[in-house]
């Protein structure tokens, strides 16, 4: 079954187009990664799939299992199981972080018709999380992102991954700006989600991830459009030629 | 009167005064104080925008309303029915209260606390001097008619513990009750408490009071206080704080109530090493207009002061800060500080404020800051993006915006009467 | 010696020990009589020859002023002003001159003496190929203007504004008064009554001006109320620096000075003005000195138009100016920059207003004010958001400095928001040179002169970094030379 189908999608930020028509399908279970150079559109597909305001979608569509993504709020397609990696996840000063995951996930659980989880089963369950990913219980109790480090950052987010156990993860440079020791816990994070019920779009600049998180299919992204497809060789390829023959190849 | 009132605010303060006219002979308390107050009102008037101090606040809406006072009426303040109305909506509490209807103490409903005293001011009239301003006109017009009160002293050495000050006000749009109750509180040599105040209140009235707060040295006093009238209520209180050597003074203030609300907070530094807090939220919405001036003057060296004042506005409501911190030439080594914030949740929703340093000694660390913006998208968005719903969403952000003051309330109790109070108004307004 | 004590002398020479440029010139000075009336805005028009609408221009707004009450601020004082003792016109008695040649040598030794760049002497020590045109106005009339042929080749109009009603009176009467109406304040109508010259500058779309434009004023004869009125007018993409800079001769009455400066920025345009002011500010018991009663605004009518306001106020007994900016056009942004320094018993009173009305504007006040010896310096200013004004931001940075503990630091600021997608920021902070700045500097070898220097000059770098270069060298040699002398 395919999870998410994109066909044909066109997006333009402050007047500029940036996605010029990205087909795509990532079928239940498999890890597809995007790369590309800057500038490409990778992001810009990550908040467009999440509904980031201010990403204007001109044409095309995105299905979720067969639902009509583009047209839910961003917490309803968090509730179908849409996780977004932030590139840059913001500081909240003042949300405490437990307090904060409690009230996703309980509204995430509300919304599949699931029931809400108590305070002490919570704690139970993020503790268990923390230290899967090798991180202080210390964390909840800090307000969401503030003060984090980058390499924290990220890290929260795989957390907050871990607990709200989404069916579509999509990773926006998780691997920028980490060492290879934040990088191996980030990956551990993912690949302790993989299973039938999982899949994940991984989206890097580097294929240094991707020798952690192996994925099934490399789809590479050039000025808006997925320029080539093939198998995780793709990334090496990539690594060894770079990016520079791409747009002449795509023209 | 100034040129530049207007005919109706004029109408309304010639109503005042012809109260205490007929009143004058049955008031409580030093004669010549009230003659003199009466005459500052009769020349000042009720102030208006054109007086710098109240530009950014129009009394007006005053204008449109008719006052009756309780004005040493024989009969009770309140019916018991409404009295136990309003009681129930007041946060529950085994400690010693003092509870007030329309500015006259409840001595039935009242408990007293044990170690230290407390009378009313309708049996110890006693007006503070000068330093209290008595020239300006709404402590002019409290000091006219002001009929009743708490005066409340703390001896030397001794925790008063917790003392919760209730103050309930009803009245109706035909007949509006006006009270001006004139509260003093002492604390002696290394005395502590713990005041809470809450008003709240249904229909239309104007709420007045002036507070004498005196701090010995080394005493320290937790001042929350809950601003929770009725939606159509006035409220217009004025607090007057004087601090001796090493005094601390910790305010917390929430305001969610009246239709239009000015609490005014001055505060005289006079001893050298103490400190001041003033922590206050505001929560607007609707056609509400709520004002916090606060006046924090730095007179001995050495001390420190801090000024945090936050405003969460929707609808068309207004909100409006002026705070000034002043320091004479003898305050050397002050250290002050002023924070302002402005959430602003919806088109039409404003803000004025002005947040001002006056500073005449050399050796000193002031500053202040301010901002006004809406909530953040891109927490809202994230926060989305993990499937909080938009509303609940901003609530968190809101709460968020409120910690800092909340979460630092030193007392339990009170901290706990503060949130309550702030779920309860977010639970009740559609955002 | 406590260190407080010794930067108050160090600061002390600012405006006073240091003021160099107390000499008068001796020329021959027509006057009108003393007086303000219907009679004399007639001989002023009349001398001017200027055309009937301007005449019924000034004096309607003579009308407005004469039912208009001198306004008091709380923390301005000074002696009543009679404007009736005033001469409301005076002018060297020789015809303008043609060209420098002409000029009378004894203005040019006096610019000399104020180091003014004329002609050639426009490329200042320093500054690589500077060209800087000079439009001197010396008492009211401007008698020599510089590098006009340049500019004329440019399409640019630079010259007196009298000289602009006779020649350009279309855009004189289009701009005059738009943006700082005759009646908008007490001392705008007077200066609109009244005002006898000014510099008028006119940008057409799409010039650079190819060189940066520059006026000295100067007060100089007793008595002499100066009123100038300076318009510029940049029109689509079009882009102008004016500097404009201030020297007054000791005198032991006051005098005031009520200019008026409009500034217009079409689309895309964007206007700098630059202003270094160092009138006499009195002697150290507080006689005598400039009353510096200024309106200065800029409109930025136009869609991503700029206008900045930088400032280096040292001197006058009393100033009293907010250099201003409506932001009209969408994304127009607006900019203060300045640098107030108070000493003795000299009284500022300064700041911006910042008008948002329309989308996505931004402005950033950037504000150093240093009070010493028994002056008293304040920042006043507005922020208003109107509720059109989606986006806009606006940032406001504004810290005094006090030298020595008889002096005051006042901070107001007016904050005024009705549009929730606007973001405005202040910060402000007060506090003194801290000694152990001092003494890390000392102990590096500095004298305590030049580490005060040092550490003052380090307060306003924000403020002198928005300077055309030529300015940037002359205010910091201004806070330099104040700075002299005053230790051991």
């Amino acid at each position: 079954m395919v999870l998410l189908e994109i066909e044909g999608l066109r997006a333009e930020v402050e007047g500029k187009e940036i996605l010029r028509g990205i087909d795509l399908r990532l079928p239940m279970g498999e890890v597809h990664a995007i790369m590309g150079p800057n500038g490409s559109g990778k992001s810009t597909l990550a908040y467009v799939l999440a509904g980031r305001e201010g990403y204007t979608v001109t044409g095309g569509s995105a299905r979720l299992a067969g639902e009509d993504l583009l047209a839910m709020e961003p917490e309803a397609r968090a509730a179908a199981g849409v996780f977004l990696a932030f590139q840059y996840p913001v500081e909240l000063p003042g949300v405490g972080n437990a307090n904060f995951l409690r009230t996703a996930l309980n509204a995430v659980r509300r919304a599949r018709g699931e029931k809400e989880i108590d305070a002490v089963n919570f704690l139970k369950e993020a503790r268990a999380a923390l230290r899967r990913l090798s991180m202080a219980d210390e964390m909840l109790k800090r307000n969401v992102n503030v003060g984090f480090s980058g390499g924290e950052k990220k890290r929260n987010e795989v957390f907050q991954m871990a607990l709200l156990e989404p069916r579509l993860a999509i990773l926006d440079e998780t691997d920028s700006g980490l060492d290879i020791d934040a990088l191996k816990i980030v990956a551990e994070g993912v690949n302790a989600l993989r299973g039938p019920d999982f899949s994940a779009l991984v989206i890097t600049h580097y294929q240094r991830l991707l020798d952690h998180i192996v994925p099934d299919k490399v789809h590479v992204l050039s000025e808006g459009r997925i320029v080539r497809s093939g198998g995780p060789e793709l990334a090496k390829a990539l690594e060894a030629s770079g990016y520079a023959g791409l747009a002449a190849e795509a023209a | 009167m100034s040129v530049a009132m207007s005919t109706a605010l004029q109408e309304a303060a010639e109503g005042f005064a012809a109260r205490y006219q007929r009143l004058a002979p049955r008031l409580p308390g030093p004669a010549g104080a009230r003659r003199r107050a009466a005459a500052i009102f009769r020349a000042r008037g009720l102030p208006d925008t054109h007086d710098e101090a109240f530009r950014f606040t129009s009394l007006r809406p005053l204008a449109g309303v008719t006052f009756a006072g309780p004005a040493l009426a024989d009969g009770p303040a309140v019916t018991d029915e409404v009295m136990r109305a309003l009681l129930a909506r007041a946060p529950a509490t085994e400690g010693p209260r003092l509870v007030f209807a329309n500015g006259r103490l409840q001595a039935d409903w009242s408990r007293l606390p044990e170690t230290f005293r407390v009378a009313s001011f309708s049996a110890e009239p006693v007006f503070g001097g000068e330093e209290i301003a008595e020239d300006e006109p709404l402590v002019a017009l409290n000091t006219m008619l002001a009929e009743d009160g708490a005066v409340i002293s703390v001896p030397e050495g001794v925790d008063g513990g917790t003392l919760v000050l209730l103050s309930l006000g009803a009245g109706e749009a035909g007949r509006a009750a006006d009270f001006h109750p004139r509260h003093r509180l002492e604390l002696g040599a290394g005395a502590r408490l713990a005041l809470v105040e809450i008003a709240l209140g249904e229909g239309v009235y104007l709420h007045n009071p002036v507070m004498e707060i005196g701090l010995g040295a080394g005493a320290s006093l937790s001042h929350l206080r809950l601003q929770n009238e009725s939606a159509r209520a006035f409220h217009l209180a004025r607090l007057h704080v004087t601090l001796a050597e090493r005094a601390l003074y910790d305010g917390y203030s929430l305001v969610c109530g009246a239709r239009l609300a000015r609490s005014e907070i001055h505060a005289d530094i006079a001893g050298e090493g103490a400190r001041l807090a003033v922590n206050v939220a505001q929560l607007l919405d609707g056609e509400r207009h709520a004002d916090i001036t606060a006046v924090v003057r730095h007179m001995a060296p050495g001390c420190s002061s801090r000024q945090a004042v936050k405003n969460v506005i929707t609808g068309h409501a207004q909100g409006v800060f002026q705070g000034k911190i002043a320091v004479a030439r003898a305050a050397q080594k002050t250290d002050g500080y002023q924070m302002n914030q402005a959430l602003l949740l919806s088109d039409e929703a404003q803000v004025n404020s002005k947040p001002e340093l006056e500073i005449f000694a050399d050796d000193v660390k002031c500053s202040h800051g301010a901002t006004v913006g809406a909530l953040d998208p891109e927490q809202l968005f994230y926060l989305r993006s993990r499937g909080v719903p938009e509303r609940e969403a901003r609530a968190m952000l809101v709460r968020a915006f409120l910690a800092e003051m909340l979460d630092g309330v030193p007392h339990e109790w009170g901290r706990a009467v503060l949130e309550n109070a702030v779920d309860a108004w977010w639970r009740d307004r559609p955002l | 010696m406590p260190a407080v004590a010794e930067t108050i002398e160090t600061v002390s020479a600012v405006t006073e020990g240091g003021y160099k440029w107390g000499f008068e010139t001796d020329i021959e000075t027509e006057l009108a009589p003393k007086g303000l009336s219907d009679e004399t805005i007639r001989l002023i028009s009349a001398h001017k020859e200027e055309p009937e609408w301007l005449l019924a221009w000034r004096l309607k707004a003579f009308a407005a002023w004469q039912n208009m009450t001198e306004p008091h601020w709380a923390r301005v004082h000074h002696p009543p002003i009679d404007y009736q003792d005033i001469h409301y016109y005076a002018a060297p008695k020789k015809k303008a001159p043609k060209s420098l040649a002409e000029v009378d040598p004894e203005l040019l030794r006096t610019y000399e003496k104020l180091g003014i760049p004329l002609s050639e002497r426009a490329a200042l020590a320093g500054v690589e190929g500077g060209q800087v045109a000079v439009d001197a106005v010396f008492d009211s009339v401007s008698v020599a203007t510089t590098f006009r042929e340049t500019l004329a080749k440019a399409g640019v109009i630079f010259c007196p504004i009298s000289e602009a009603v006779r020649e350009h009176p279309e855009l004189v009467r289009r701009y005059l008064g738009s943006v700082v109406p005759a009646g908008d304040n007490f001392f705008a109508a007077l200066n609109s009554a009244v005002f006898t010259d000014g510099s008028f500058v006119f940008i057409p779309k799409g010039v650079r001006c190819p060189m940066e434009l520059s006026t000295y004023f100067r007060i100089n004869a007793r008595s002499t109320g100066q009123f100038e009125r300076t318009l510029i007018i940049a029109e689509d993409g079009a882009y102008v620096s004016y500097l404009e800079g201030c020297t007054a001769p000791m005198r032991d009455e006051n005098q005031l000075h009520a200019a008026v400066v409009e500034l217009v920025a079409l689309d895309e345009a964007e206007i700098k003005y630059s202003t270094v002011q160092n009138w006499y500010p009195g002697d150290a018991e507080g006689r005598g000195g400039i009353y510096n009663f200024v309106t200065k605004r800029g409109a930025c009518r136009g869609r991503r138009s700029k206008i900045s306001w930088t400032q280096v106020e040292t001197g006058s007994a009393i100033t009293w100016k907010y250099p201003s900016c409506i932001l009209q056009g969408e994304g127009s942004h607006g900019a203060f920059y300045s640098v107030a320094v108070t000493n003795n018993h000299q009284q500022a009173d300064t700041g911006t207003k910042m008008i948002h009305i329309g989308a996505n504007t931004s402005s950033t006040i950037v504000s150093k004010g240093i009070s010493a010896g028994r002056s008293n310096n304040t920042y006043r200013g507005l922020v208003r958001i109107m509720p059109k004004a989606a986006n806009a931001r606006n940032f406001t940075q504004c810290d005094s400095l006090l030298i020595g503990d008889k002096c005051g630091a006042h901070t107001v600021p007016y904050i005024e928001s009705r549009n929730p997608t606007a973001r405005v920021e202040h910060e402000a902070t007060t506090s003194k040179i801290a000694d152990d700045q001092l003494f890390y500097c000392r102990s590096r070898g500095l004298s305590e002169e030049d580490s005060v220097n040092l550490i003052v000059n380090g307060f306003c770098r924000e403020v002198f970094k928005e300077l055309p270069m030529e300015f940037a060298v002359e205010a910091q040699k201004l806070l330099a030379v104040s700075l002299e002398g005053s230790v051991g």
